[in-house]
């Protein structure tokens, strides 16, 4: 597979990463090179197996539909880069989103 | 007497026992070792004070005769692990300043069990690499040389690198490390200690940052068997924090070491002999089988038939597993914010600025093969390979105990080769990425010496959760192998 480098700004946008349009080139050609190798899989016949999503044999554990953590917003906060302090509200804050 | 950080944590656990020295004596030579070893970049963060003060405890419990399994024993933790107010990095930009207000269950299992942390290792950035090249803490320096070039810089391997430079270099006595295609092996095997992957879900991955969680595993690296064996008795057992840990019981695997193989089959891949894979290499494991074969195990041919798909697989699987877990690095809840106009336009200044080049290329991958139109093509296709994969271990297992390989295709290389194309690199884990895939027990321990004076590592590969028996005959190849060389310095 040869990814052009309209595909790489799609997936970069995607991802959330931005790319500057010169690297474009570049990483078009290092994607398009793990694409191709990955691509080998294609002459493995895989009809019939069905997809293995973990290999952890166990059922999932349930438990009981309740409230048993939380309750201490300032430790949630301490580490966000531009938090609002639990004293005056408590929120993590993103740019402004609405016009 | 030895140097106390030249001891292993069995023989310190009873020098402690006998009060030869303390725990404090014991911590404070390994922080004077530290001071002299920080060329090799091990440690991201150290925390002497806390060492201490950790240590003053633990001689304060051994008098009051409540000593824990390993307590005392001075061990560095992966700074992929969260540590309760401690800086947290996966050596990655993106988490500058993290400190976590919880620790992770592993970690706190060996604090539990009296345990002393030194410091936080360095490792490949979110442990995505083989050579310890692309943490934003920088390169870390393996404490071997080539005797042929000795000013020449070579990688301890990854991602689990300053784990390994750190217990090789005795700046340690063992360390907590994660596997997910091999970053426990590999940089065992590069840096002449032992480590053991254990199986998928035998430690819980609660509070380690995740990379690929259907891979991720914990394990203990350190410079024996046994002191493997004694840490993972510490660190494994179900967590209800973690929905994938097994809540299966916990042997006590030093117990295991008896010494006594004499009927096991071993089995020796066919698939494991590339075109291309070193002389020493293949000599280090023909010796190997020669070990067995006298303790009176049985070689037993086997075939893999899928093994040249567990690459192509693994880079389709951990890259997309990956790019999910690290979207939450987002410049809102932790770490570096990059501001930005809008929202989108702060989340991509903040990942682009944030994450390396490795890792943004993976996110990138993993991102195309989840997304619309492709999801079949790659993503459902490798999971079903990765079943013929696993397939391929179960059917082997019927006929073998346990299974001999190499554990990297050559010994340590120089800072900077292989690093022009990231596939070539990639290759590096092409021995432990099956069993990665397969969620099986991989343990790898020092076997020999290349010409050039680099240690070369031996993988066995169990079933799942049967570590007891990858751990005997592990014991017995030590014994056999009586690896004694030392790296620069120590």
């Amino acid at each position: 597979m040869s990814l052009d480098k309209a595909t790489v700004r799609n997936i970069a946008e995607l991802a959330r990463i931005e790319v500057r349009e010169e690297e474009l080139d570049h990483l078009a050609g290092e994607l398009s090179n793990i694409l191709t190798f990955v691509e080998q899989l294609a002459e493995v016949n895989t009809d019939g197996v069905a997809p293995m999503a973990s290999v952890a044999a166990v059922t999932l554990p349930t438990r009981k539909d309740v409230v048993n953590d939380g309750g201490y917003p300032q430790a949630v906060l301490v580490n966000a880069p531009d938090a609002i302090r639990e004293e005056e509200g408590g929120f993590f804050t993103v740019p402004k989103v609405v016009e | 007497m030895t140097k106390l950080t030249n001891l292993t944590i069995a023989d310190a656990l009873d020098g402690l026992a006998k009060g030869e020295f303390s725990a404090v004596e014991l911590t404070q030579a390994h922080l004077d070792a530290m001071a002299t070893k920080r060329a090799l970049n091990a440690y991201i963060t150290e925390t002497p004070e806390l060492a201490l003060e950790e240590a003053k405890a633990s001689d304060a419990r051994r008098k009051a005769g409540k000593a824990g399994s390993l307590d005392g024993i001075p061990l560095g933790i992966k700074d992929l692990f969260c540590t309760k107010g401690v800086l947290t990095t996966a050596a990655s930009h993106i988490l500058d300043g993290f400190k976590p207000q919880y620790e992770s269950t592993v970690s706190q299992k060996l604090k539990d069990a009296g345990s002393v942390t030194l410091g936080k290792l360095n490792l490949d950035e979110f442990a995505m690499g083989s050579a310890n090249i692309t943490s934003y803490h920088g390169t870390v320096e393996n404490p071997w040389k080539a005797k042929a070039d000795p000013a020449k810089k070579l990688v301890p391997g990854g991602s689990s690198g300053g784990s390994a430079a750190a217990v090789a270099a005795r700046i340690a006595m063992g360390a907590t490390g994660t596997d997910t295609g091999g970053s426990i092996r590999q940089p065992a095997a590069f840096c002449g200690i032992t480590g053991i992957k254990p199986t998928y879900g035998r430690c819980s991955r609660w509070g380690i940052v995740a990379f690929a969680s259907s891979l991720d595993q914990a394990g203990p690296m350190a410079r024996t068997v046994k002191d493997c064996a004694l840490m993972l008795n510490a660190m494994a057992g179900y967590d209800p924090k973690d929905s994938t840990s097994a809540p299966v019981a916990v042997p006590d695997f030093a117990k295991a070491l008896t010494g006594d193989i004499r009927g096991l089959k071993v089995g020796i891949p066919k698939e494991y002999r590339p075109d291309g894979l070193s002389d020493e290499v293949n000599k280090v494991w023909e010796k190997g089988i020669e070990w067995l074969k006298a303790a009176g195990a049985t070689p037993v041919e086997i075939s893999l038939p899928h093994t040249k798909y567990a690459l192509p697989t693994y880079y389709i699987v951990a890259p997309a597993e990956a790019s999910s877990n690290l979207a939450r690095y987002d410049g809102v809840r932790f770490g570096l914010r990059v501001e930005g106009k809008t929202l989108d336009d702060m989340y991509k200044k903040t990942r682009a600025a944030g994450f390396g080049a490795e890792v943004r290329r993976r996110i990138m991958i993993g991102t195309y093969v989840l997304s619309a139109g492709y999801y079949d093509a790659y993503y459902t296709k490798a999971q079903k390979v990765r079943r013929l994969i696993a397939d391929d271990f179960a059917r082997a297992f019927e006929q073998v105990d346990v299974i001999l390989t190499p554990t990297a295709p050559s010994a340590a290389f120089g800072i900077g080769d292989n690093s022009d194309d990231p596939v070539t690199m990639w290759l590096n884990d092409v021995f432990t990425i099956p069993t990665s895939l397969a969620g099986l027990p991989g343990l790898s321990l020092p076997a020999g010496l290349s010409t050039d004076g680099l240690p070369l590592g031996l993988q066995l590969i169990g079933r799942p959760f049967d570590e007891e028996t990858v751990f005997k005959v592990a014991g017995v190849m030590e014994s056999a192998a009586q690896f004694t060389a030392l790296p620069e310095g120590v």
